[in-house]
């Protein structure tokens, strides 16, 4: 539904080749990002983003239930999107489109495998009883890079989790046991130009696109590419280091918001 | 040099009992009363009582110069967006080329951009847009930005002044289209200035002074537009 | 639904400390979305709800035209995370009741016959719950409305009232919901006092019923200057003209 003029495509393109583009960032320059906690009382974590005009709010539930068979000590971690129709004139009403479960499973394997969670200490009683915790991601303003605001969103969200032990009659309210978080970074390729934080115009031009979570030491712990276009192996070594630069300044913004821990 | 006091009005808003004025575009009329439809601008035109909207999509009049972006091309006309509540078809009788029928494709296809004028809007809203004129043309460089309709008027100016001033300052080829669409043209940082000034105009309330603002902004060398 | 909670102090004071006719605090934004044709941010006590509007725009899929006149769509969801216990995403039977007699209301004072084969495509969204959400999604979805440019004859606005020990009460509070005798929820056009939205639970005589719907009727017309404030206060900046 939303056309980009052919024209508008080539005129990006050709301003990325002088190095350029269309709201004067630099390549791999992020935009103005807000980020905002605590903003819904009925959740027991929540966050909310500006990125841009991309806007995303995350709540993080939290219940008791059965673990999972193969990990009876762990709590049971699950991540669900949706891109409610407000967000964009091309998002309709429905069961979650492949983009909304994509954005989900991506940020969810950055939470997931960087151990921020600590999963152990959610145990209540192992093998029968454990902390469910459920973030919700929900897409309210769409302006390019859903990925990284629902990412820095979801951990914002994370910490200011209160664990709701009282409301279960198990002992006082604490915070959630987090470690450090992997922050994402996403990028897109147009022709064989690459810049990070796309805008809006420039992801609808996108031929591909790839996200990469880093840790506090600079290693990965999760990637996807999306789109139908391709990669060199050199460009993919770029991408990682940039991702890993903008992932410190990110994790600075984001310490700086939950208070620093 | 006058500061006119703009009066913004709500819809269900009681604007003048139907004997002493008239209803015109963007009202209703209830009662012998004359009410506001929309959250717009009152203004009076000969004893009309007209809300001109503040926001919302485009609404296509007759006569208008719209920049269309092609959506798909028929067997003998193509479909446009023209950033209005319908798309608008464009007949192959109303294009300078001949047009050999399911050539269409060969002379728009989707996503090439035009220079159009709305041709006809019937009562149940069908749009026909035009480019037989010669001023009107398929868009082949430059870019093209969308703004809020309702602000075209303050981007072009009284009797074009504003455009005309940022022309004059960035040496880009401008053009405002009715439907909220402007086409620039021009070396990058000449269209790079042209879109932060439009930007700021859709943004800033256009307070006293905006305009002197704007020629500050233009006159300036500014060095925001980065190297790598 | 009796139950021994006592929602009404000796004195008559609520558990909240409002009197019987007072309203929660409601703070009203227009404008707040970036891709929407119209949006509103809206808090009603602790509801907060997020509302946007596209259209008109061409009804797809095509079958769902009307040849004569716009449809209007409207959407009323809970986010997962609005309430107490997490509410799996997706419409349950609820929020699509709630979406039907909200998108009734809506068509009831939408121009709608200007834009034939058009739909007008509200989307209502709860952030945070707290009693009265159907009330305070229908008022953003009013403001969003205006916010897009959409002709109507009026701004519609709701405000529910109930009965609470025995007394007729305004804006039912979360325990008062939860415990209460009856829950009236109403939208009015306020500029005639017609009635767009009404449904009631619970048990009224003839009576107290007149008596909720006065009383809802009147918080119904004091929601509506704040929804008009925050209009204005969104475009009269924009209202002067320098040269």
């Amino acid at each position: 539904m939303t056309l980009t003029p052919s024209i508008k495509r080539e005129y990006i393109i050709n301003l990325g080749r002088q190095g350029k583009r269309m709201d004067n960032r630099e390549f791999h320059e992020f935009r103005n990002i807000k980020l905002e906690t605590n903003v819904v009382k009925k959740a027991e974590g929540s966050a909310r983003i500006h990125l841009g005009n991309t806007q995303v709010m995350v709540g993080i539930k939290m219940d008791v239930g059965e673990p999972y068979p193969d990990t009876p000590d762990s709590g049971v971690l699950t991540t669900a999107a949706e891109l409610i129709p407000m967000a964009s004139p091309d998002f309709e009403a429905g069961p979650p489109r492949e983009e909304a479960i994509e954005l989900a499973r991506v940020v969810d394997r950055g939470v997931r495998e960087s151990e921020v969670v600590d999963v152990e200490k959610l145990c209540i009683e192992p093998g029968e009883k454990v902390w469910i915790l459920f973030i919700d991601i929900h897409i309210l303003d769409y302006d390019g890079n859903l990925f990284d605001a629902a990412s820095l969103a979801t951990l914002a969200a994370l910490y200011s989790t209160t664990v709701p032990a009282e409301r279960f009659e198990l002992g006082d309210d604490y915070p959630l046991p987090l470690r450090e978080p992997p922050i994402s970074c996403t990028s897109i390729k147009m022709d064989d130009i690459i810049i990070f934080d796309p805008s809006l115009d420039e992801e609808l031009i996108a031929d591909a696109r790839l996200t990469v979570a880093t840790d506090v030491n600079g290693d990965i712990r999760a990637m996807q590419k999306g789109l139908n276009g391709s990669y060199s192996k050199e460009e993919i070594q770029k991408i990682i280091k940039a991702s890993v630069d903008n992932g410190r300044h990110l994790r600075e913004l984001l310490k700086q918001t939950i208070g620093g821990k | 040099m006058s500061k006119e006091q703009r009066n913004v009005v709500l819809p269900s808003q009681e604007l003048a009992p139907v004997g002493e004025k008239k209803a015109g575009r963007g009202t209703f009329v209830e009662n012998g009363k004359i009410y506001s439809q929309h959250l717009g601008i009152l203004n009076d035109r000969s004893g009309f009582l007209n809300v001109v909207p503040l926001t919302g999509r485009y609404s296509p009049v007759e006569g208008d110069f719209v920049i269309g972006v092609v959506i798909e091309a028929m067997a003998s006309s193509w479909l446009v967006d023209i950033n209005a509540p319908y798309p608008a078809l464009l007949h192959v009788n109303e294009v300078p080329w001949t047009v050999d029928f399911g050539d269409t494709e060969k002379y728009l296809n989707h996503g090439d951009s035009v220079m159009a004028k709305v041709l006809q809007v019937d009562e149940a809203k069908k749009l026909n847009i035009t480019l037989k004129d010669r001023n009107l043309y398929k868009i082949r460089n430059g870019n093209i930005i969308d703004v809020e309709p309702s602000k075209v008027p303050r981007i072009i100016g009284r009797k074009g002044s504003m455009i005309s001033l940022i022309k004059q300052y960035t040496r880009a080829r401008i053009f405002v289209g009715q439907n909220g669409r402007v086409w620039i043209d021009g070396d990058e940082t000449g269209v790079a200035k042209v879109i932060q000034v439009i930007r700021l105009i859709e943004e800033e309330s256009l307070s006293f002074g905006l305009t002197n603002k704007i020629e500050e902004l233009l006159k300036n060398d500014t060095k925001d537009v980065q190297k790598k | 639904m009796k139950s021994d909670v006592e929602l009404l102090t000796a004195e008559g004071k609520r558990l909240d400390g409002r009197s019987f006719d007072e309203l929660r605090k409601v703070t009203i934004e227009a404008g707040v979305l970036h891709r929407a044709d119209g949006s509103c941010y809206l808090e009603w006590g602790g509801n907060k709800v997020l509302a946007a509007v596209y259209g008109p725009r061409e009804a797809i899929p095509r079958h769902t035209q009307n040849p004569l006149r716009a449809i209007v769509s409207a959407r009323y969801n809970m986010a997962a995370f609005s309430v107490e216990d997490r509410k799996r995403p997706g419409p349950d039977r609820r929020s699509r009741e709630i979406s039907k007699v909200i998108s009734d209301a809506l068509e009831r004072i939408v121009f709608t016959e200007e834009y034939p084969r058009a739909s007008i495509d509200v989307n209502m969204e709860v952030l945070d719950a707290e009693a009265g959400t159907r009330c305070a999604a229908l008022t953003a979805a009013g403001v969003a409305l205006a916010d897009a440019g959409i002709p109507m004859a009026d701004i519609p606005v709701a405000c529910a009232s109930g009965k609470i020990g025995g007394k007729v009460v305004l804006d039912l509070g979360k325990e008062e919901d939860n415990f209460g005798d009856a829950d009236l929820p109403v939208a009015i056009a306020p500029r005639t006092g017609e009635i767009l939205l009404l449904q009631m639970d619970g048990h009224l005589t003839v009576d107290e019923f007149n008596q909720a719907l006065d009383l809802a009727m009147k918080g119904c017309y004091t929601v509506s200057e704040i929804q008009k404030q925050a209009l204005l206060h969104k475009y009269q900046d924009i209202a002067e003209e320098g040269t």
